[in-house]
């Protein structure tokens, strides 16, 4: 899967381990919210970055005392119109106050990437179409009513003093 | 009277109703329906057909049976004639027109 | 009316652009069918029998004469030359090509309109009270509550891929007439005992498969909190909404599996932690949007105009026409003229090119160039001078669009059906067209007074048969038309929903069916009663009687 971070292309840092596959001594790994649980005090004893692959439904909230030293949380699109990331993603950052790499994962299509990346997405694992079309996509509508997680829209602001400056 | 099986879609640039003919094409008119035996036969060119992209791609291809009886030949359900022939009400446009 | 400023108008341009771009990738076939729904369903775009058709917003059912114009427009240059006015307070083409959609979204967009969120799960085209900023007894303009919630959900990054489709009305009226209990979110605009206007917020009504009457779950909440309490009910869904199975994935059903207790104190523990952030609503954008909603200057007007009185007196047929199409407004010399889009024997709902343009040039000179959406299909021009009035009904007499029938049992509610509607199991059009001049006549001979009458073709329940006085249900039964009837059913302040009369009955059975359960009405009513006060004191025996004798 190409990976996207600030527009390009990138190399994976991250080894996804599975629930049932030995850690490796060193490296950045990735594992999922249950394991996470289970070996946490060994996980961030490891001396390599670690990072967390949540489900639908594993609760962000778990999360919340240890974001500082996780450097990377996953969230997963199991059907592109699933959507329940989106908010997932919200809370992490406008709630919990994450401020590491927040990835996408699963069924990424480019048509959905204005979403994430005001839901606080950083790095998405798009298809190549993805990875083809990432700038144009994320370029269609550079206008955005509602506050998010990124910018505060222009809903409320464009009443407001910042007015006419802010529309454009 | 004898049933036989056919194969419908709806063509992608438009949204018109087509019928799979007999060689293999789509066309718009009902009367070019290529019939088939088995619906096993029908479902399997229904689920191959939206893979073909194209002037001529088709969404949605479905397997429908059709009654024949001689030389006549029309779907069998009421939803598959309507599709054909279309909808059993004047619309407004055209009751207006005729007044 | 909303104007869009240049804000609205460069997200739309981009937003056209952008659909354009997704059409042309599916054509190229780079998109496939499966990725491409989600993307035209959330521009309004579905595949029907016989074409694609087109759903085009008309938020909370105002209309410019400049819009219905472009509605014309479209009618005329994409389409067959009509249009269909549904039960949300949309408009809908048939006969659609998805090559020519980009270039159709663009001519909309000039005239500020367009699709966006007419479908797909996510939040839809919010409605009001047709009779918005004019109704005598309105507390407030629903309309300034549905813009900031357009925009508000306009793509909205994380609620464009809900569990479900959801549906928000707003009512600022005591009398609903925006059926605010059989959606998503219900929002009643009324005042506190410290005599502060807010909302009461109901959840989890809604129709189709199972129908629920919504639950209040907060009698008042301040209205510069409206957003960031509709965030957080739409948050607690998101996440917890069933996406198993598309029959139990809306709000209604997870309202019912977990109380509206659960519910509410989910929402208010989510609200809470939210509730004075980013959404709280400042005074200067409440005041800005309210400023777009601003009433007319209206001239004085003769509350009592001699004209008026003589047409009245000459002619029976206006006369029938004030009674049944002419409401009162809250200025004197003013009224709110209904407009019929139900000719008996027509198609409910629909409306030629012609008409639009007509009804625009009419809009402009009789009603300060604004006309309403109804849901119940038909149009309201909402401000017209008094003394206009008979002026105006000769005008819409020739356009064939007087029929004086508001309320009344020709008045049905249809949904397109079989005839146009690719999930339908029966047709509703020809049975609406024939049930409509049954009914009429027998209108004129017994006076049945309001009747409401709502036909569905399908489960979907897009003409809200549950709430109808009368309701009939499309079933198949082994590829023949069958027809459920359902009684009692109510949208209005006392919502109900209607119980099933008995075994369903067959196409050609259902208009002599009905038309002899309202005959039964007529033996049994008592000084006054509408029919649905006779089916609810006298209950359901006699008319299933008669649907058995009938059938
Ligand atoms: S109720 Fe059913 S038949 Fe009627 S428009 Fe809705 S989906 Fe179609």
């Amino acid at each position: 899967m190409p990976l996207v971070k600030d527009g390009a292309l990138v190399a994976d840092a991250w080894t996804r381990i599975a629930d049932d596959a030995a850690l490796p001594g060193d490296g950045a790994v990735t594992v999922s919210f249950k394991r996470w649980e289970a070996e946490r005090s060994s996980l961030l004893g490891r001396n390599a970055p670690v990072g967390v692959f949540l489900g639908n439904t594993d609760p962000v909230e778990a999360l919340a005392s240890d974001l500082n030293r996780i450097g990377v949380v996953m969230l997963d699109f199991p059907k592109y119109t699933d959507g329940r990331a989106y908010s997932q993603a919200r809370l992490l950052r406008e709630r919990l106050g994450y401020r590491g790499e927040l990835r996408a994962t699963g069924n990424v299509l480019r048509d959905q990437l204005l979403f994430m990346r005001r839901s606080g997405f950083d790095t998405y694992e798009v298809d190549e179409r993805g990875a083809a079309g990432f700038a144009a996509s994320m370029a269609a509508v550079t206008h955005a009513y509602q506050p998010a997680t990124n910018d505060a829209g222009m809903l409320l602001r464009r009443y407001t003093s910042a007015r006419a400056s802010g529309a454009k | 009277m004898t049933v036989a099986h056919a194969v419908t879609a709806n063509r992608l640039r438009d949204g018109i109703p087509v019928y799979r003919t007999e060689d293999g094409g789509w066309s718009p008119q009902f009367s070019a329906v290529g019939q088939l035996a088995t619906a096993a036969e029908a479902e399997a060119i229904a689920a191959a057909a939206g893979a073909v992209n194209g002037k001529d791609a088709v969404v949605g291809a479905y397997a429908i049976t059709v009654e024949v009886d001689g030389a006549a030949v029309r779907p069998t359900s009421l939803r598959e004639r309507i599709r054909a022939e279309g909808p059993t009400v004047q619309p407004l446009a055209a009751m207006r027109k005729a007044s | 009316m909303y104007r869009y400023d240049e804000f609205d108008h460069d997200f739309l341009a981009e937003r056209v652009a952008q659909f354009g771009d997704q059409v042309a990738r599916r054509l190229s076939g780079e998109l496939t069918e499966e990725e491409f729904r989600p993307l035209r369903l959330m521009n309004g775009l579905y595949l029907q029998l016989h074409a694609y058709m087109l759903r085009i917003a008309i938020p909370y059912g105002t209309l410019s004469a400049t819009q219905l114009r472009a509605l014309a427009h479209v009618a005329r240059r994409y389409d067959n030359g009509y249009g269909h006015f549904t039960t949300r307070q949309n408009m809908q083409f048939n006969w659609i090509k998805l090559e020519e959609v980009p270039q159709a979204m663009a001519d909309l967009a000039a005239a500020e309109m367009h699709g966006i969120q007419t479908s797909g799960n996510c939040i839809r085209n919010v409605t009001a009270d047709q009779w918005a900023g004019v109704a005598p007894d309105e507390i407030e303009d629903p309309r300034v509550w549905c813009e900031i919630i357009r925009q508000w959900s306009t793509l909205h990054p994380e609620f464009s891929f809900l569990p479900r489709k959801f549906k928000i009305a707003v009512t600022g009226s005591p009398h609903d007439r925006a059926a605010v209990r059989v959606h998503d979110i219900g929002l009643r605009l009324h005042r506190n005992e410290a005599g502060e206007i807010g909302f009461e917020v109901m959840v989890g009504g809604g129709l189709g498969r199972t129908p629920y009457i919504a639950k209040t779950i907060r009698e008042f909440l301040p209205k510069q909190d409206l957003l960031s309490y509709l965030e957080a009910i739409l948050r607690v869904y998101n996440q917890l909404g069933r996406r198993d199975n598309i029959y139990k994935a809306r709000i209604k059903i997870l309202v019912h599996a977990l109380g509206a207790e659960k519910i509410a104190e989910l929402v208010e523990a989510e609200w809470q932690q939210m509730r004075d952030g980013a959404l709280k609503l400042p005074q200067a954008t409440i005041d800005a949007i309210s400023t777009h909603f601003a009433p007319p200057d209206y001239p004085t007007r003769d509350p009592m105009p001699p004209q008026l009185m003589a047409a009245r007196l000459r002619d029976p047929d206006f006369a029938r026409w004030l009674r049944s199409n002419v409401a009162p407004h809250r200025v004197p010399g003013y009224a709110i003229v209904s407009i019929s889009l139900k000719p008996e024997g027509a198609p409910p709902g629909d409306c030629t090119a012609g008409q639009m343009d007509a009804l625009a040039d009419l809009s402009e000179r009789y009603s300060f160039g604004e006309t309403r959406v109804t849901h119940e299909q038909n149009l309201v021009f909402p401000h017209v001078a008094q003394e206009h009035l008979p002026e105006l009904w000769r005008a819409l007499d020739a356009l064939e669009l007087a029929t004086p029938n508001i309320g009344l049992a020709s008045d049905i509610i249809a949904c397109p059906g079989l005839d146009y509607c690719s999930l339908a199991n029966a047709r509703s059009i020809p049975v609406a067209q024939h049930l409509g001049q049954r009914l009429g006549a027998l209108d004129r001979q017994h006076d049945l007074g309001n009747l409401q009458v709502k036909i569905s073709g399908c489960i979907n329940a897009c003409g809200h048969h549950h709430v109808g006085h009368i309701g009939l249900l499309g079933v198949d039964k082994n590829g023949e038309e069958f027809y459920q009837i359902t009684l009692g059913g109510s949208a209005a302040d006392d919502a109900s929903l209607g119980a099933i009369l008995g075994p369903a009955v067959a196409y050609d059975k259902v208009v002599d069916t009905v038309a002899s359960l309202v005959e039964g009405y007529v033996g049994l009513r008592e000084n006054g009663e509408r029919f649905l006060d006779t089916y609810r004191r006298v209950g359901a025996a006699p008319f299933k009687e008669r649907l058995n004798a009938a059938r």
